[in-house]
């Protein structure tokens, strides 16, 4: 059952939000919930299938120069920025200049042509799933998840990168998301990848504390963050946390426990394989914690997830 | 598969219920955890689980160690409070036993929250059996968060150092580290001292061999008369202190911390050395 999608709407809405990476599944899903609200300007280098007709998109790498043109064209008021590449796959320096100069230059022509508003989509990853984290983490732990996940690197960067901007653009309210496990009918990241699997693999003798968000959550979390007066680092929780273990039983999962000592070594040899799409640093998330503490969020924005538990762990086969 | 640790879970409660005595059921109905939907509060903490899962620990407690205990109504019934122990023992049974003297023997039931080493949750099974359990990381964060909650957390200001340190040094306490008192002075939770005899005696560690303890990453691998370090059935004796009240800046200068410190080791001295004296005999 999809949550209720009642339009966000709120006193001194932007009149016109650019959102980068909007052909995405999160993309799609967040342009379909605003575009009846404000002037959605979408920005991808994908072509937009399913458009509504009242959004204009421009089907562009964010590094290229003619960027600035659809900021002079548009002046856009707010920017949301989704346009962050996770490919294992993909060449490394390719989804690293993706990601981290694309942030760069996207920031910066906000910073230039008086955008009041970026927010920034991270993720509660950035932590990274730890065996000495503390049960919950607020939004000042430091962003050890690229310690042992490489690939996590791109996004800790982007973060990082975010937070001074916030800090040296006092003029512009930037806002930087950190949405924990985001799940649902369309998005294909890890953690919806994993709880498809009629038989995901587990760290025999570990099962932790996991949160979960449904996909229009998020969506819904990203709209508010665009309220006038809003801005800083906040964790976005979902309707709460529950073993590992009691999602896949909801889920009539079969699960395949492999002992800590071999899951690695035998990942990688199936990732290299190609028999699966998650590489062996993945296992951290499915063995160690990494939950976040979200009540600054809910503090500020006054955020509750509109998905059930129940439901929001059923999106992923919806 | 379900089906059988279902009727498993239902055996373990039915022995939890038989050892604990007669009114225990009644008792561990009046905990009031905050459980969601899927019978877990947010830390992992899984009442039904606790319940079956301290049977055999009841039984140690019951039949094996045959605990004494001395002075349970010095922990309080609500409100936050840290339990400021000595740890002795190799395999940390005195942490089961405090929290099953205050689960079974306590009414109303208070349940403890003992920090665990930041090595505990790289072990299987013994991560999740910990969490299920109510047990947490030992970070300043997570105590505070819990202070703050009203709950009952258990330290051991000595440590891995207490914990496995050799027979000839038994019953001398470790200089306390002083972390659990910055969360006292901020949190303004009372101090309950806790005196554990027996234990020493559970697994007297003849030697520790350190080398094989880098290998595997433990704190230490003692070799005990039994070899690995199951424990002797020596006879438990609890000692809860009056609780202690402390004023002050959590941060303040370390002298004056470890004055306070040394209040509570003190404390905790003085709870040995009358139940080393009560003491008839080791194991009897």
């Amino acid at each position: 059952m999809a949550p209720r999608t009642e339009p966000i709407t709120f006193p001194g809405m932007p009149r016109t939000v650019l959102v980068t990476g909007i052909s995405g599944n999160l993309g799609r899903a967040l342009a379909k919930l605003l575009h009846t609200e404000t002037r959605v300007v979408g920005l991808d280098r994908r072509p937009f299938a399913g458009k509504p007709k009242d959004l204009a998109h421009h089907q562009l790498d964010i590094r290229k120069a003619r960027v600035e043109e659809v900021f002079r064209r548009h002046r856009p008021e707010a920017l949301i920025h989704l346009g962050i590449m996770h490919d294992p796959r993909e060449l490394r320096s390719e989804t690293h200049s993706f990601n981290v100069l694309g942030t760069h230059k996207i920031l910066d022509l906000c910073a230039r042509h008086g955008v009041k508003k970026a927010v920034v989509l991270s993720s509660a990853n950035v932590y990274g799933p730890r065996p000495d984290n503390s049960n919950f983490l607020p939004e000042e732990t430091p962003l050890m998840a690229g310690e042992r996940f490489s690939e996590m690197r791109d996004l800790v960067e982007l973060d990082m990168y975010a937070q001074s901007f916030m800090w040296k653009h006092p003029e512009l309210e930037t806002v930087l998301l950190r949405p924990v496990n985001i799940v649902g009918p369309t998005v294909r990241n890890a953690p919806s990848n994993y709880l498809r699997l009629a038989r995901p693999v587990t760290v025999l003798g570990f099962d932790p504390m996991v949160q979960i968000i449904h996909e229009q959550d998020v969506c819904r979390a990203l709209a508010l963050a665009l309220r006038p007066g809003l801005r800083g680092v906040f964790n976005v929780t979902g309707p709460g946390q529950l073993p590992l273990s009691a999602i896949l039983h909801q889920l009539g999962r079969h699960p395949i426990p492999v002992p800590h000592l071999v899951v690695r070594s035998l990942l990688r040899r199936a990732f290299e394989a190609r028999l699966t799409s998650f590489p062996p640093e993945e296992v951290d998330h499915i063995q160690y914690l990494c939950v976040v503490d979200g009540s600054r969020f809910v503090r500020e924005v006054g955020w509750s997830p509109s998905a059930s538990l129940r439901d929001t762990i059923r999106s992923v086969v919806a | 598969m379900s089906e059988l640790s279902d009727a498993v879970r239902a055996r373990l409660k039915a022995w939890t219920y038989e050892l604990g005595g007669p009114g225990t059921r009644a008792r561990l109905d009046k905990i009031t955890a905050p459980a969601n939907e899927f019978g877990v509060d947010p830390y992992g903490f899984d009442l039904d689980f606790a319940v079956a899962a301290v049977a055999p620990l009841t039984w140690l407690y019951r039949k094996y160690f045959r605990v004494e205990l001395h002075g349970v109504d010095n922990v309080p019934a609500e409100g936050r409070v840290l339990l400021v122990s000595n740890h002795s023992g190799q395999l940390p049974f005195d942490a089961a036993m405090i929290e099953v003297a205050l689960l079974v023997e306590k009414d109303p039931p208070r349940v403890v929250r003992a920090l665990v080493e930041r090595w505990v949750p790289t072990l299987p099974f013994v991560s999740t059996f910990m969490a299920r359990c109510g047990q947490i990381v030992g970070t300043p964060e997570n105590c505070r968060r819990l202070l703050a909650a009203d709950e009952a957390i258990l330290v051991f200001p000595e440590g891995v150092r207490g914990l496995n340190k050799p027979f000839r040094e038994r019953y001398q306490l470790r200089r306390f580290g002083p972390g659990f008192m910055r969360l006292a002075l901020e949190s303004g939770a009372p101090i309950v001292p806790v005196g554990v005899v027996g234990a020493e005696e559970q697994a007297p560690a003849l030697l520790d061999l350190k080398p094989l303890a880098r290998l595997l990453s433990f704190p230490a691998f003692p070799i005990t008369p039994t070899l690995l370090p199951f424990p002797l059935p020596a006879r438990y004796h609890l000692h809860f202190g009056e609780p202690l009240r402390f004023t002050g800046s959590p941060d303040e200068d370390d002298a004056e911390l470890e004055r306070k410190v040394a209040e509570v080791q003190a404390a905790v001295a003085a709870l040995l050395e009358r139940g080393l004296a009560e003491r008839k005999h080791v194991f009897w």
